[in-house]
């Protein structure tokens, strides 16, 4: 059966709509990321992991897991945080808060990682602040983790906002006349409850910072086998005309986000179920 | 008696005073630390050297050529890929057939893929090393380090903005007015631009929104295409990085500066939008009582 078999309907366009999407779609986004993945299948297997086990590649690999890792599990408890302060409490300004909170989307990178770089540079706002007690984040991958905690930011607040706010209050009051506390309440009955749509969010915010490129490259100092990360290390080689080494690192890292891709829509199709069960 | 019972269910379902308090003033600092601070600095460092300095750092000729040509790469990305969803979210949203899901995944495509990549991949094909560069390079034609090549990297990190925010949409809107309007005798673009178009206006402009402002902010993708000519292939985030490099921060942060104003607009209609979603009669989220309740802090 061809992909494409529509069933009847009285409206018109499908042939053009659809042919047009699929025309669109192959010439910017699938036909060049098969071309990569093509040229990658060229190269012998042995040089590919010759090239990925490179002692630089692996440095840059562990900066870049560990550093989003750290970033999305911080995103993920303050994200909770301000999801939660932004549903159930009410203060002054919370409309430009909430508003704020997509800044990380708005702003562009470049712009986010000159502004962190000055902030906690040694003579910076923060950085001449966190002197004293021989705390360094501008060029170290402590800066790499302030960098991604800002970009990843909104992933997990709008992911659990919408489902605290469709959250029954009276299974909260039936835990509390059960005799729960209200601590108890929350690990028991609330966490549950979001904890779908909480590590959705921790993967979103993780895929993105494995990718993140901008905002890194100011405050890291993109120092070999210390501050570098994989999409640096990929402009390297680019810049060295290394397209070989380019290319298998390429997709290295698009096989980690796909693979990533593929968590994250089995974790909302949890999160939805979730939501459709309450 | 039936107060203090009030009072006990209220003390089991809400935190007490002082933890409502901490947990405010907690999310409240870290956004502070994390989004108000840089947002300030940006401004705070643009104008540090008088107003003077940050007019001339934006109409020097290098600043005004990228800006220019930011504005061709989003005047170029952000129609192209307008229409492309709204093709897309009419087959996909209107039409039921085999494989729609996979098209649905392969269209999100681009938002995870990493900006590095995003650009690479134009590189592996019109770049000299790359399949096509060798015939570019006999017909003189320039893909890479060009401007051709700087406008496919924007379209194609912005490629899924428009297309995502239509085809949940239009699935909710359902065909039934659609298909009133053709049975009736309209044709197919009147029915377009009478019935649906209208239905989805505030969906297609908070697209808009978001696709115009990656597609002026994007560095990565763009950065690895564009060769970084000054006055030729700089896009604003490209003439940002060369400035900050170069130990301009001045003039660095007044270019900074123009984005991160656009990032607040972008912000504010973006609000506007959902707002207006919210009290526009037939759209989903109206048709929802607010149910929650929402806690005052004692002042």
């Amino acid at each position: 059966m061809p992909l494409l078999m529509k069933r009847h309907s009285v409206l018109p366009g499908f042939g053009l709509a659809a042919g047009y999407t699929l025309l669109y779609l192959s010439l910017i986004v699938l036909i060049p990321l098969a071309a990569m993945a093509l040229r990658a299948a060229q190269m012998p297997l042995g040089d590919i992991w010759k090239l990925l086990t490179d002692p630089r590649v692996l440095a840059a690999c562990k900066l870049s897991f560990g550093a989003s890792f750290a970033a999305a599990f911080l995103n993920m408890i303050f994200g909770l945080l301000v999801a939660w302060v932004l549903v159930r409490y009410s203060f002054p300004g919370k409309r430009i808060v909430d508003a704020l909170v997509d800044l990380p989307f708005a702003l562009p990178t470049a712009v986010a990682g000159i502004a962190l770089t000055t902030l906690y540079a040694p003579n910076g706002w923060m950085g001449a602040a966190l002197k004293p007690l021989g705390i360094k984040v501008a060029y170290t991958p402590l800066g790499v983790v302030v960098a991604l905690t800002f970009i990843g930011l909104p992933f997990v607040v709008r992911t659990v906002q919408p489902v605290l706010e469709d959250l029954d209050r009276e299974i909260e009051e039936a835990a509390a006349s059960l005799g729960a506390t209200r601590f108890q309440t929350f690990t028991r009955v609330l966490l549950p409850a979001v904890l779908p749509a909480l590590l959705a969010g921790f993967g979103m915010a993780f895929a993105r910072a494995i990718g993140e490129y901008g905002s890194v490259v100011f405050i890291s100092g993109n120092m070999p086998m210390k501050t570098e990360i994989l999409p640096l290390l990929i402009m390297t080689k680019l810049e060295q005309y290394d397209y070989v080494g380019a290319t298998a690192i390429g997709v290295l890292m698009l096989v980690i986000s796909f693979g990533l891709l593929f968590v994250i829509n089995a974790l909302q199709r949890w999160s939805g179920a979730r939501a459709a069960a309450h | 008696m039936a107060h203090a019972h009030v009072n006990k269910r209220s003390a089991a379902i809400h935190e007490s005073a002082i933890v409502r308090w901490l947990l405010t003033l907690a999310a409240l600092g870290f956004l502070t630390l994390f989004l108000l601070v840089p947002l300030a600095l940006v401004f705070a460092q643009g104008l540090a050297k008088g107003v003077v300095e940050y007019w001339n750092a934006l109409k020097e000729p290098d600043a005004f050529s990228a800006i220019k040509l930011t504005l061709l790469a989003a005047g170029i990305a952000v129609p192209a890929n307008l229409i492309f969803g709204i093709a897309a979210a009419w087959a996909i949203a209107k039409f039921q057939f085999a494989g729609k899901q996979l098209l649905v995944t392969l269209i999100d495509l681009p938002f995870t893929v990493s900006p590095v990549i995003s650009g690479l991949i134009y590189v592996l094909l019109f770049g000299l090393q790359g399949w096509l560069g060798p015939w570019l390079d006999e017909h003189e034609l320039q893909v890479i380090f060009a401007v051709p090549g700087i406008v496919l990297a924007t379209v194609f990190v912005t490629f899924p903005f428009v297309a995502r925010e239509l085809i949940p949409l239009m699935e909710q809107q359902g065909t039934d007015e659609e298909e009133a309007a053709i049975l009736l005798g309209a044709s197919g673009l009147r029915t377009f631009f009478r019935v649906t178009l209208p239905n989805i206006k505030w969906g297609l402009l908070y697209g808009v929104i978001l696709c115009n402002a990656r597609a002026m902010g994007e560095f990565g993708a763009v950065s690895v295409v564009s060769g970084h000519i000054r006055g030729m292939t700089n896009t604003i985030p490209l003439h940002v990085e060369i400035l900050y490099n170069e130990y301009n921060f001045a003039a660095a942060f007044a270019c900074a500066s123009l984005l991160a104003f656009l990032a607040l607009i972008t912000l504010v209609l973006k609000s506007v939008v959902e707002w207006r979603t919210q009290v526009e009669p037939n759209s989903k989220s109206a048709q929802q009582p607010d149910q929650i309740e929402t806690e005052g802090l004692p002042v």
